[in-house]
């Protein structure tokens, strides 16, 4: 209990990235929590990554979680942006609203 | 070690509410702050661990620059007060039972996998990046980065570089009746396509259109 190891960290991860699934599936409001619950999801893969790397010394985890950063700052940029097209064309980004890509 | 684990819990326990009350908050805008607190919390946990220069790199990237940008569309978008919430349709909604046992599945595999792993000697002896315990951090991820990882360093910069150009070329519009500047045809502009000599009849003016 007093001892923090690895297996807290990561549960805690495990924790976050349950919680980031099941808003993606919850949320029927609008789009933008959607893409609130996949950084929740590339965070909790953080703390895996930052995690192993402290508890086994290696530096590369912490690397490879520089590298995540920054696609999840693309990522993000640019579902934003996508987003905000979508609201100018039909001021609406309901969840359930959008389907017109459905068959 | 007590203060370590106390730190511990209360960070987590912080990071796993707001977690929660991201994906379940009525207000987007709440959703947002939420996200702030969690991506705090979780920085301070890699400080409190020994990952410093990545704890402080998620506070400028994540609370510093993605989330004020969730926050700018959020406010400009003026989609933060609708009323319908997950909550009000639990009983509509034929995804929630779904999506509840889906991550339930995927909490319990993981934890699974936690549990029954251990460290294989071989893994542990064959690790060459370890962290010199004399420099920081900070120095040692430099010695690592811009040497073993530099190529990926720098396509790195390339995908923030695509990033930009793709969110500005998908929210840039042109709107009819704007003046623009354009540098082509004021550079090559001739004195005879702008200048004429008219023959003005006395008392009589001259007709400009014409």
């Amino acid at each position: 209990m007093v001892d923090i190891g690895l297996g807290h960290y990561l549960t805690l991860g495990a924790i976050i990235f349950s919680i980031g699934v099941a808003g993606i599936f919850l949320n029927r409001k609008n789009i933008i929590v959607i893409l609130m619950s996949i950084e929740l999801i590339l965070l909790a893969v953080n703390i895996n990554l930052v995690s192993f790397s402290i508890f086994l010394n290696d530096l590369t985890g912490q690397i490879f979680t520089l590298f995540i950063l920054t696609v999840a700052a693309a990522e993000a940029a640019i579902g934003l942006a996508i987003i905000v097209v979508y609201y100018r064309n039909t001021s609406n980004i309901d969840v359930e609203d959008i389907h017109s890509l459905k068959g | 070690m007590l203060a370590h684990s106390l730190f511990f819990y209360v960070f987590s326990f912080i990071a796993i509410f707001s977690a929660i009350m991201v994906t379940a908050s009525k207000n987007t805008v709440h959703s947002v702050f939420f996200l702030i607190l969690d991506f705090i919390s979780i920085s301070c946990l890699f400080i409190m661990i020994g990952a410093e220069f990545l704890g402080m790199i998620m506070l400028i990237v994540y609370v510093g620059a993605v989330a004020v940008l969730f926050l700018f569309v959020v406010m400009m978008l003026n989609v933060a007060q609708q009323k319908k919430q997950w909550f009000s349709s639990f009983g509509s909604s034929k995804h929630i039972p779904l999506g509840v046992l889906i991550s339930v599945i995927i909490f319990f595999e993981l934890i699974i996998v936690i549990g029954g792993w251990k460290y294989k000697p071989e893994v542990v002896s064959s690790i060459t990046k370890s962290q010199n315990t004399l420099e920081s951090n900070t120095h040692s991820i430099g010695n690592v980065l811009y040497t073993d990882y530099i190529h990926l360093f720098q396509l790195s910069g390339m995908i923030l570089l695509v990033a930009m150009i793709g969110a500005i070329v998908l929210t840039f519009r042109k709107r009819a009746g704007l003046k623009r500047q354009s540098y082509f045809s004021q550079i090559s502009r001739e004195r005879s396509d702008s200048v004429y000599l008219a023959d003005v009849p006395n008392k009589k003016g001259v007709d400009i259109d014409g």
